[in-house]
């Protein structure tokens, strides 16, 4: 949608219908500057086809980084290796180094289902269990044991469906089926299943692609409003949505990362000829 | 209006015929279905009466019932269950769900094959491997020739099943951190959960109408039995014998018998239908 807009434009000038928010950024918002994820020269093949080219990037704490790019550039796969979502594919093969908080995800030690609570995922098409409102925020809950009674349970899955502004929506039929949800209303669920294990990162893969404008917008206030508590890295094909929602914007093209700039500095004056193309719809 | 262009109408006359064709078809079939159903009912219902269910063959003319067979019966689809559908579900699982590769290739090609062999083969190879050894006949034998049955076609099924669980569903549980096993117990296996039922059932529907391999196995008997190591009636076995007599009472009962048969199937059918009917 957003591709179409911008095509019409004239090519030499860069987007100027692309704003970035005017935000009254409270300190908390800002970030603590430390890199909570820092990847090292990360390569990422399917079999023999390398997807993503020696991908240097740190993301510092408690911001919103957006990856754009056009569609197979590599930006959800990179989301992917960010919590090792891709062992689950076979024949997929990683070198490099993923550090969170310092530490090598891609050790052989590394427990993966203790990486995976601590980074988050929010998927792109929602994925609700097919089991009620309720056990689908509980599940995450449960499996680790995070609480010790009944009716602690109860109180992180309200505040997880709060935190994902699904809570006066659901609260009268919890024991109802997710999937009677709206197709908005599901995504909100997933994120609220994503919170409920308190990550510290949540990754989310096109978190709003298949929703509708309003449902798209509650979304974003909620990834505005989690930010200060978590560290979130979105991928969106909607440029108009990394200018909205995020602090930096990383640039993906064939695989590689072309630029990593302050999301205002990437819509309004970009390093790179390649970014401004893309950005100014002359090719993707 | 405009006039209706020949091409259109020849589109039109053809989608009629075709439409006529497969509603004709279906008609067909499930008529026929429905002759040999009420057949069965007609033939069937003037033998029935309660006695006819709870007591045991007598000789010709003394009437006597099928209450050993249906309890046999019984015991014989329960056993099998028992030992057929867990292995089955779990082959399914499996193929699904964990193996890779060249075995799992393998392991699923087995299973086709074993989906085609003869019943009577079963039956033969459990006579060979437990009934002589036992040195005598027993519900148990049976159970196992029927559990050989089951488990290719509740293994396929379970894992075609599986395989229609979308992937986002285990990717969503993983992310949370849901070890392996997890995520294939408590969301991909409820998830197809109303689906590998139907696979069981069919499964069940199949065997009990199985006569061959209980020949060799369970052999039938014209008492109740309670002991699993005892020769046991079955229903299947029961209407063989009778059908095959030259007496007119024993045909009637023979109808009457397979009357019962098929009420059995459906009421498991509709019991199990019940218990995993879609909650979510």
């Amino acid at each position: 949608m957003s591709g179409v807009a911008m095509t019409k434009m004239p090519a030499q000038t860069v987007a100027p219908k692309i704003e970035v928010r005017e935000r009254q950024e409270p300190p908390a918002e800002k970030g603590t500057g430390k890199a909570k994820v820092a990847v090292r020269n990360l390569d990422f093949f399917y079999g023999r086809a390398q997807a993503l080219h020696n991908i240097s990037v740190e993301i510092p704490e408690r911001i919103v980084m957006a990856f754009i790019g056009p569609s197979g550039c590599g930006k959800s796969t990179f989301l992917r290796t960010l919590n090792r979502m891709n062992d689950v594919i076979p024949a997929t093969r990683v070198e490099g180094e993923v550090l969170i908080d310092d530490h090598n995800i891609y050790d052989v030690g590394t427990d993966v289902v203790e990486l995976r609570r601590k980074v988050g995922m929010v998927f792109q098409k929602s994925n609700p269990f097919p089991k009620s409102i309720f056990e689908n925020v509980a599940y995450g809950l449960r499996i680790n044991r995070l609480t010790s009674s009944y009716s602690e349970l109860e109180g992180r899955v309200e505040e997880a469906l709060r935190d994902a502004a699904l809570w006066s929506e659901v609260k009268d039929r919890l024991k109802t089926s997710a999937l009677s949800l709206s197709g908005g209303q599901q995504q909100r669920l997933c994120i609220a299943r994503a919170l409920a294990i308190r990550p510290e990162v949540l990754l989310m893969d096109e978190p709003a692609s298949a929703l509708d404008p309003i449902a798209t917008s509650k979304i974003e206030e909620l990834v505005f409003d989690l930010k200060k508590q978590y560290t979130i890295v979105i991928v969106t094909h909607n440029m108009q949505q990394a200018a909205r929602v995020s602090d930096t914007t990383a640039f993906f093209l064939l695989g590689k990362l072309i630029e990593v700039n302050s999301t205002e500095k990437m819509f309004t004056a970009p390093n790179e000829k390649l970014t401004e193309d893309y950005i100014t719809g002359r090719f993707g | 209006m405009n006039a209706v262009r020949p091409v259109d109408r020849m589109r039109r006359v053809r989608s009629a015929i075709m439409t006529t064709l497969t509603g004709l078809c279906t008609l067909l079939a499930v008529g026929i279905l429905l002759i040999i159903l009420s057949y069965i009912a007609y033939r069937g219902i003037g033998s029935l009466n309660f006695r006819f269910l709870v007591d045991s063959p007598r000789p010709v003319g003394e009437g006597g019932g099928i209450g050993n067979a249906i309890l046999g019966s019984v015991v014989l689809l329960a056993l099998s269950s028992a030992f057929g559908l867990p292995l089955g579900i779990s082959v399914g699982i499996y193929l699904s769900e964990v193996g890779k590769g060249r075995f799992t290739s393998a392991v699923r090609f087995i299973v086709d094959t074993l989906t085609g062999i003869p019943s009577i083969v079963t039956g033969v190879f459990v006579y060979a491997i437990l009934v002589l050894p036992m040195k005598h006949f027993s519900a148990f034998a049976g159970g196992v020739a029927l559990a050989l049955i089951m488990i290719p076609i509740v293994a396929r099924t379970t894992e075609e099943m599986l395989k229609l669980v979308p992937h986002s569903l285990r990717e969503g549980a993983l992310a949370l951190g849901a070890p392996q096993w997890r995520v294939t117990l408590g969301v991909v296996l409820p998830a197809a959960a109303s689906g590998i039922a139907t696979g069981a059932m069919l499964a069940i529907a199949r065997v009990s109408g199985e006569t061959a391999p209980l020949l060799f196995t369970a052999f039938g008997s014209r008492f109740f039995n309670y002991y699993l190591d005892q020769p046991i009636a079955s229903l299947t076995v029961q209407i063989y014998n009778y059908a095959i007599s030259p007496y007119d009472e024993w045909h009637a009962q023979a109808w009457a018998a397979t009357l019962v048969l098929m009420t059995l199937i459906l009421g498991i059918n509709i019991i199990v239908r019940f218990l995993t009917r879609k909650r979510f």
